[in-house]
């Protein structure tokens, strides 16, 4: 065999109009509009990565560090653009690796395909090499998954796989796809239509529910509106938006909801739930209409559940019917997109007010606000965590064109409570499988989704040594617009904070050593800046922005900082602790 | 049989699904979840092509969010519990008895129970009924002085009386092929079925 013949692009369909699995897969992804790809390729899926050589000028492939980070890459790029984020892995360990971020996505609703090689089908059940039954593994932790083992499925497995990722309830789905599969040729079928069953769709909304939903809250004396992650994938956060201001129903957000109203407007209230601020916890329970758009009441919102929102009738709108009547009895629950259920409440809501109820909540609110733990600041040269998150809020009140990836832990619950959110989209964490590592590959799906944008990722010394490889997939792609500000405090610090709240502190395997990073930033050939004095933040986060390229910011903070208010947890979220010793 | 709380301590759930691998897995995934044991479970083809008709029998108080989750999964066309309908249930049971000088009397249990002989060995008698799942648990007790040797089950099979309520073709014939997405707010609402309270 000469070299040409091995090598011959073959992107050109066969004489007979036939293409292989592997040109296939390309063609599809090619077809559903995917333009960039995050993955690592291995023996399995080398027929994939051989075709999609072929195709590189319009399928970017971003060669990860861990497949952990590729899922996530695919994530960070879902949740900023809307779109279906794409994941390559082979069998074995690098499908395995895919796992926690597919889990990530199922909890959070995350549009992203995984596409996996598997061992050849004659091999599969034999315990072949690098063989794992990953249909089987993330069964529940996928919308639907297939195992791809006769090429001439594959045109229709892609286009039903990116339907099921983005309709309805967006979520993660993966594609295992023999290795014979992707080598065997066939000439392709591309319109075969969709055969979903129909109560699968989005059906359209029960016109007598809206209408009783919208006089029930209307008419409400006490009515709060509650804004979760559905207002943002649904693109209904200018609908919500009006509907208030029709109203003048105030606005609660969950922590994934953050970015569906602007946290400036004066009918804004914040965060609500474990670390949400006194009167926003105290307004759900003093509310006597609780209407949900697009959140799953998740423990971390409703804290113990008998207790939660008691003289409240609760109007429930989610696009997934399993969630309804799930945590909490509702009054009116209506299976529906968020945006189109707005949309159609905004013409039945008579213009109204509820200016009394936002009065007494503003008041709750002038009198707890004083003993919010970070109101004042200790008299103390050490740099406090929330020097940092002031200093990051102020920088990003004088900018537009950026968006903040946040991981798991405290400095993510600090970043929801200090930082004031505005835009859809802007706010990007793990939250319901709150994964420590999330945020490092997230931006750089995000960065690279928005490479005009900068992308600013808040992340803590454990989240941090748990991803930080992939900074350099970011060098190697030549990615200049993420900036990492690192809050370390030598702590797994949420886990701590429990500790010494709830244990006794007793730090068992929370205390965190690590490299020094900002020669760790240097080693991957970036800027590392140390902060260890609150008058320097201010400079390094101007330093950080303005300087083209990726710029690790180490902040040294005070070890033992505390996140307040908080609901221990299966408490009440009547019963909040303003400081270590103190209820609100 | 009713627990403390008032709700059936067991439940039957019958659903229709699209007749892949793998499907059978997700439906009782979703079970095991729950640490929920599967008191029994039968799935066979229906009268369509390509659709299994499955019953589900849960010795749990609460299925209404297994029953929410199951209708959630891509393959399965519709799910119910009939617990509180009015059903018809079966079920078929082989079992293999001792029988030496007392086959005689085997034979007017069998008769009475309208089960049928399947077989008869050197000192064994093999009997087959098919019926309602207390005549069964009858069955084998009337049995068991004489020997029970072995005995397997089908497990519950549960149909509506009456109208069909659980039409395969009608639900295969109802696949979604285009989407198209309403725009306007008239668009978007109907008189179709919401989910209204669950209080």
């Amino acid at each position: 065999m000469t070299l040409s013949t091995r090598t011959a692009a073959a992107k050109e369909p066969g004489a007979d109009g036939s293409r292989t699995g592997a040109q296939l897969i390309c063609e599809a992804l090619v077809r559903e509009g995917v333009e960039i790809m995050f993955g690592i390729p291995g023996g399995a899926i080398m027929p994939f990565y051989h075709a999609m050589w072929e195709y590189r000028a319009q399928l970017r492939h971003v060669l990860c560090r861990h497949e952990q980070g590729a899922g996530h890459a695919a994530e960070g790029y879902a949740r900023t653009t809307g779109r279906v984020g794409v994941c390559v892995a082979t069998s074995g360990p690098g499908a395995t690796n895919l796992v926690t971020p597919l889990a990530d996505a199922w909890m959070d609703s995350t549009p992203i395909i995984a596409i996996t090689g598997q061992v050849s089908s004659l091999a599969l059940g034999t315990d072949a090499f690098q063989e794992t039954d990953i249909t089987g593994i993330t069964v529940p932790i996928t919308k639907h998954n297939y195992l791809v083992q006769n090429v001439e499925d594959i045109p229709y497995v892609v286009k039903e796989a990116f339907y099921l990722a983005r309709s309805g309830r967006p979520g993660p789905v993966l594609i295992d796809v023999t290795k014979d599969a992707q080598q065997a040729r066939s000439i392709p079928r591309w319109d075969r239509p969709l055969s979903l069953p129909r109560h699968k769709s989005v059906g359209l909304l029960d016109r007598g529910a809206v209408e009783r939903a919208t006089a029930l809250l209307v008419g409400a004396k006490r009515p709060l509106i509650m804004a979760g992650n559905g207002v943002i994938q649904s693109g209904g956060a200018s609908e919500l938006r009006a509907f208030a201001e029709r109203t003048g129903i105030p606005v609660i957000t969950t922590l994934h909801g953050k970015g569906a109203f602007p946290e400036s407007h004066e009918l804004s209230l914040g965060m609500s739930g474990m670390h949400g601020w006194v009167h926003v916890n105290r307004a759900i329970q003093e509310c006597d209409v609780l209407f949900n758009i697009g959140g799953r009441f998740d423990d971390r919102v409703t804290g113990k559940v008998s207790t939660f929102a008691p003289r409240a009738q609760i109007i429930h709108v989610d696009i997934d019917p399993s969630e309804i009547g799930k945590v909490v009895p509702t009054a009116i629950g209506i299976r529906g997109d968020a945006r189109a259920t707005l949309t159609c409440m905004l013409e039945l809501a008579p213009a109204s007010n509820h200016d009394a109820w936002l009065a007494r909540i503003r008041d709750i609110q002038r009198e707890h606000e004083p003993h919010q733990a970070y109101r004042r600041r200790p008299d103390t040269p050490t740099l406090m965590p929330h020097d940092v998150f002031a200093s990051l809020d102020r920088a990003f009140h004088k900018r537009s064109g950026y968006r903040v990836v946040t991981d798991v832990g405290q400095h993510q619950m600090w970043a929801a409570q200090l930082i004031e959110w505005g835009r859809p989209r802007s706010h990007i964490t793990s939250g319901g499988a709150g994964t420590m590592g999330f945020s490092i590959p997230a931006a750089l799906g995000a960065a690279l989704a928005f490479p005009g944008e900068t992308i600013w990722v808040i992340v803590g010394d454990g989240g941090f040594q748990m991803t930080n490889q992939e900074i350099a997939t970011m060098v190697q792609e030549d990615v200049r617009n993420v900036k990492i500000a690192v809050i370390n405090n030598g702590y797994l610090g949420m886990v701590r904070q429990w500790q010494e709240l709830f244990e006794g502190a007793r730090y068992s395997g929370t205390k965190l050593s690590g490299p020094d990073i900002t020669l760790l930033a240097e080693a991957y050939g970036v800027r590392g800046i140390k902060v260890e004095r609150p008058e320097d933040a201010d400079q390094a986060i101007e330093s950080a922005w303005s300087q083209d390229g990726l710029v690790v910011i180490d902040f040294r903070v005070e070890r033992e900082a505390n996140v307040f208010p908080i609901v221990p947890a299966g408490k009440s979220i009547s019963e909040m602790m303003v400081t270590a010793t103190a209820n609100a | 049989m009713k627990s403390a709380k008032g709700f059936p301590r067991s439940h039957t759930i019958v659903a229709l699904l699209q007749d892949h691998p793998g499907v059978l897995h997700r439906a009782v995934s979703l079970l095991r979840r729950r640490g929920y044991n599967i008191a029994s479970l039968a799935v066979g083809r229906s009268e369509v092509e390509g659709v299994s008709r499955m019953t589900l029998v849960v010795e749990e108080e609460d299925v209404e969010q297994v029953v929410k989750q199951l209708n959630r999964l891509v393959e399965v066309l519709q799910v119910d519990d009939v617990t509180h309908d009015p059903t018809i249930e079966r079920e078929v049971i082989l079992v293999k008895v001792a029988a030496g000088g007392n086959m005689q009397s085997i034979v007017s249990v069998a008769l009475g129970y309208g089960a049928a002989i399947a077989d008869v060995g050197m000192g064994t008698m093999l009997l087959e009924l098919s019926g309602s799942p207390a005549k069964v648990e009858g069955f084998l007790q009337r049995l068991s002085p004489f020997g029970i040797l072995e005995a397997t089950r089908t497990g519950r099979i549960a149909m509506v009386r009456g109208r069909a309520t659980h039409s395969a073709s009608e639900l295969m014939s109802d696949l979604i092929t285009s989407t198209p997405i309403p725009q306007s707010p008239e668009q978007w609402l109907s008189q179709a079925d919401g989910i209204n309270g669950t209080t």
